[in-house]
C-alpha cells in the first residue's frame, strides 16, 4: 500500500466520522438534561435534510436551511410538548420506547408526506466531482463544511453548557432533577429545551450530511445507529468527546475495507459498540466514576 | 367488545356469503404489491398502474363484458404477509389470477403456494430464479438479470474494457446481480479485479471505490436499487476514478440521476425503452404502448412513469389477451393461453411465451442508455463492428 493509497483512506474516514460524529452531538444534548437516549435523533436529521430541500426550492440555500432548522425545532418542541411533559416522573425505560414510537411516527409520516424518492441539497461549494486534491489524496469540499460546522457546534454548546445560567440549568436536571426543582428550576421546561436544542442541531446536521449522504424518509433510522455507537464510544453527554471517537470509528472502518471485504465494514463498528459495552460503558473518554451515578 | 367482534365476524360472513353472486359477473385478480415500506418505489407505480388499467378496462366494458375487480393488498415488502395475503386471495377470494408481488424474496416465498393451489400468478420481480426453474403456474414480466449482465459486458468489448471492479449491495437484487456478473464474466473474457458488497444503507462509500480504484479497474459495475448507486458514481468521480462507470438496469429512475449531478454524466446502463420513449424511432413496435402509458399515467398521477409501474402494465396486459385467447375465465384455460401468447408488445419488451420460457422476454427487450446532460438517452449501438 502506497503513501497517497493510505491518505486516501485516511480522508474516507475523516469523512464517515465527521458524518456519525455531528449525528451524535445530537444524542448527547438530550441525555445531558434528561438522561435519556432519543431514539428519534435520527428522524430529527431526516426531517432536517427534508425540509431543507423542500424550501430550497423557493429559497436561498443559507435561508433555506436556517428554516429547517427552525422548523424542526419546533416539531422537537411539539412533539415533547405532547408525548413527554405530562408524565410524572417517567422511568427511563418508558421515555426510551416513547422516543422509539416518535421515531416510528415521524418516519411514517415522512413517507407521507414526502413519498419514497431520494433528495438532496446542493452541494455547499462547489459541485458533486469538486474536489480539494493534495497529490493523488482527495476530498469533498463538502467534508470540510462537516468539520467545520462540527467543531462551531461543540465549540458552542459547550460555552453554552459550562458558562450560561440556561445551560448550568439543563445540566443540573440531568445530574439531579429533584435537587434541580428544589433550587427552583423548571425541570419541565428544560427537558423541552433540549428537544428543541437537539432538533435544531440535528436538522442542522441534515442539511450539511446530505449532499454527501442523501437524504430519504428511512434514512434516519441508519445515521442514528451509528451516531448512537459513536456517542456511547465517546461517553455519553460529551460533545467533544463525540467528535474523537466518531473520527477514530470512521477511520477504524475505512481501514478495515482496506484488509477486509468491504461487506464486513459494519461488523467493525458494531464490535467495537460491544466491546465498548462490555469493557467500558462510560465511554473511551468518559468518567467511570460519573458514569456510576447515573441511572442509565 | 364481544359484541363488537361478533358483529364483525357476522359481517365477514354476508361479505363471504355474498362474493359467489357477485363473482359470476366480474374477473376477480388479486395483486400482492409493496406499496408501502421499503420497496414502495416499485409497490406504489404497480398498485397505481393497476388501477388506472381495470378503471379503463371496466369503462370500456371489461372483458368479454365482464367486469374486472381489482384486490390489492400492501405487502409492505415482507414475504411473510405476501404469504398469507396470497393464501387469502386464493382460498378466500378465489381469484383467477395473482399480479406481483413486487420483490424476489416475495415471489419466491409463494411460487410454491401458487403452484402447489394451481393458481396464476404473475410475477413483477426480476430474479431469474422465478421462472427458472420453470413453475407451470407461475410467469414474471420484467427482463432478466442475465440479459442485463450480458448487455454490459458487450458494451465492455465494444469499448475494448477487459478489467471490471464489481460493486453490489446485499440485498436481494445485488446479489442476484453478483452472482450473474461472476457467472457470466469468463464467457465475455471479463476479468473482475475487484468485488465487493457494501450495505444498502451505506452513507459514504470512499473506501470502497478506493480500493476498487487501487485494484487497477478499468470499469466499475454497480448493481444495487439503492440511493448507493449514485453514492457509488459521486465518490468514484471524487477521487479520481475516470474509468467508465456501469450502472444496472436498477438506475432506471431518474432521481439517482439528479441525486449524483455532475458525477452521473457518462454513466451506462442497461434498461427498458419506456425511459427513452419519446426519443425512439417510429419504426420501434414498442413506441405506441411506451408513450401512451406514459401520457396516461403521467396526466393520471402527475408524476413521472417509472420502468416499475411498466411490469404491472405488462402482467395486466398479459392476463387480458389471455382471457380473451382463451375465451374463458377458467383457471387452466388462462394459463394455457399465456402460454401460447406470441408478439404481445408491452412496456419492458415484446413477450413471447411457451412452456419453456415463462417470461417471454428477450434480449433485445435491454437498450443501452447513457446519462447525458442529465438526462437520458439511447447509447449508440457497439453494432457497427459486427457487420462485415
Amino acid at each position: 500500500m502506497n503513501i497517497e493509497l493510505f491518505f486516501q483512506y485516511l480522508a474516507a474516514g475523516v469523512t464517515y466520522g465527521t458524518i456519525y460524529a455531528i449525528v451524535a452531538i445530537g444524542f448527547n444534548i438530550i441525555y445531558n438534561t434528561t438522561g435519556i437516549i432519543n431514539f428519534a435523533q435520527g428522524e430529527f436529521v431526516m426531517l432536517g435534510g427534508m425540509t431543507a430541500v423542500t424550501l430550497h426550492a423557493f429559497l436561498p440555500l443559507p435561508a433555506a436551511i436556517l428554516s429547517a432548522v427552525i422548523i424542526t425545532m419546533i416539531i422537537g418542541a411539539l412533539i415533547e410538548i405532547t408525548f413527554i411533559r405530562w408524565l410524572t416522573s417517567p422511568s427511563v425505560l418508558r421515555m426510551i420506547i416513547i422516543t422509539i414510537g416518535i421515531s416510528i411516527f415521524i418516519r411514517e409520516a415522512a413517507l407521507h408526506i414526502w413519498g419514497e424518492a431520494v433528495r438532496a441539497l446542493p452541494y455547499f461549494t462547489g459541485t458533486e466531482v469538486t474536489v480539494i486534491s493534495a497529490g493523488d489524496v482527495h476530498i469533498s469540499p463538502q467534508v470540510l463544511w462537516v468539520i467545520g460546522i462540527s467543531a462551531v457546534t461543540v465549540v458552542l454548546l459547550t460555552f453554552f453548557f459550562n458558562y450560561t445560567l440556561l445551560g448550568r440549568q439543563m445540566r443540573a436536571c440531568s445530574s439531579n432533577r429533584d435537587a434541580a426543582r428544589l433550587c427552583g428550576i423548571s425541570a419541565k421546561n428544560m427537558v423541552t429545551l433540549s428537544f428543541v436544542l437537539s432538533a435544531g442541531i440535528g436538522a442542522l446536521a441534515g442539511c450539511v450530511v446530505s449532499p454527501i449522504t442523501y437524504v430519504q424518509y428511512d434514512s434516519g433510522t441508519g445515521l442514528a445507529i451509528k451516531g448512537f455507537t459513536v456517542a456511547i464510544l465517546g461517553g455519553l453527554g460529551n460533545s467533544t468527546a463525540a467528535i474523537a471517537a466518531g473520527l477514530i470509528l470512521g477511520i477504524l472502518e475505512s481501514f478495515s475495507v482496506w484488509v477486509m471485504p468491504t461487506a464486513f465494514k459494519d461488523v467493525v463498528s458494531i464490535s467495537i459498540l460491544l466491546l465498548i459495552l462490555f469493557v467500558r460503558p462510560s465511554g473511551i473518554f468518559g468518567s467511570v466514576e460519573a458514569s456510576r451515578l447515573k441511572e442509565f | 367488545m364481544k359484541a363488537c367482534r361478533m358483529f364483525a365476524v357476522l359481517l365477514l360472513t354476508c361479505m363471504i356469503m355474498a362474493a359467489p353472486a357477485l363473482a359470476k359477473e366480474t374477473i376477480k385478480v388479486g395483486a400482492i404489491l409493496a406499496v408501502t415500506g421499503p420497496a414502495s418505489f416499485l409497490g406504489a407505480p404497480e398498485a397505481k398502474t393497476l388501477e388506472m388499467m381495470v378503471e379503463d378496462i371496466n369503462k370500456k366494458g371489461g372483458i368479454r363484458g365482464s367486469k374486472i375487480e381489482l384486490i390489492i393488498k400492501d405487502s409492505g415488502a415482507s414475504p411473510e404477509k405476501a404469504l398469507s395475503f396470497a393464501k387469502q386471495l386464493i382460498e378466500e377470494d378465489k381469484v383467477l389470477a395473482i399480479i406481483g408481488p413486487s420483490t424476489s424474496g416475495e415471489t419466491m416465498k409463494i411460487k410454491s403456494v401458487a403452484e402447489e393451489a394451481k393458481a396464476i400468478l404473475i410475477s413483477c420481480a426480476a430474479a431469474e430464479v422465478i421462472v427458472n426453474p420453470v413453475a407451470k403456474y407461475v410467469f414474471k414480466t420484467p427482463q432478466m438479470d442475465k440479459h442485463a449482465v450480458i448487455k454490459i459486458f458487450e458494451q465492455m468489448k465494444a469499448m475494448k474494457l477487459s478489467k471490471a471492479g464489481v460493486l453490489s449491495s446485499n440485498t436481494g437484487f445485488g446479489k442476484a446481480g453478483k452472482e450473474q456478473i461472476e457467472k457470466l464474466a469468463p464467457e465475455y473474457g471479463i476479468q473482475i479485479v475487484a468485488n465487493e458488497v457494501y450495505d444498502k444503507a451505506a452513507t459514504d462509500l470512499t473506501a470502497e471505490v478506493t480500493k476498487v480504484k487501487a485494484s487497477g479497474a478499468e470499469a466499475i459495475i454497480n448493481w444495487s436499487i439503492e440511493p448507493a448507486q449514485s453514492i457509488v458514481i459521486k465518490n468514484a468521480r471524487q477521487i479520481g476514478f475516470k474509468g467508465q462507470i456501469f450502472q444496472s438496469h436498477g438506475f432506471g429512475n431518474i432521481e439517482y440521476v439528479k441525486a449524483a449531478g455532475e458525477a452521473a454524466e457518462g454513466v451506462i446502463f442497461p434498461a427498458g425503452k419506456l425511459l427513452v420513449a419519446d426519443t425512439l424511432p417510429d419504426s420501434d413496435p414498442q413506441k405506441a404502448v411506451l408513450i401512451n402509458y406514459k401520457k396516461d399515467y403521467e396526466s393520471k398521477f402527475k408524476d413521472e412513469a417509472s420502468t416499475f409501474g411498466g411490469h404491472a402494465y405488462d402482467a395486466m396486459l398479459i392476463l387480458t389477451k389471455a382471457i380473451e385467447k382463451a375465451n374463458s375465465t377458467d383457471k387452466e384455460a388462462v394459463r394455457n393461453a399465456i402460454e401460447g401468447l406470441k408478439g404481445v408488445v408491452g412496456t419492458a419488451g415484446v413477450f413471447n411465451f411457451s412452456a419453456q420460457d415463462h417470461n417471454g422476454l428477450d434480449i433485445n427487450a435491454f437498450e443501452m442508455l447513457i446519462v447525458k446532460k442529465g438526462k437520458f438517452a439511447v447509447l449508440a449501438a457497439p453494432e457497427t463492428k459486427k457487420k462485415k
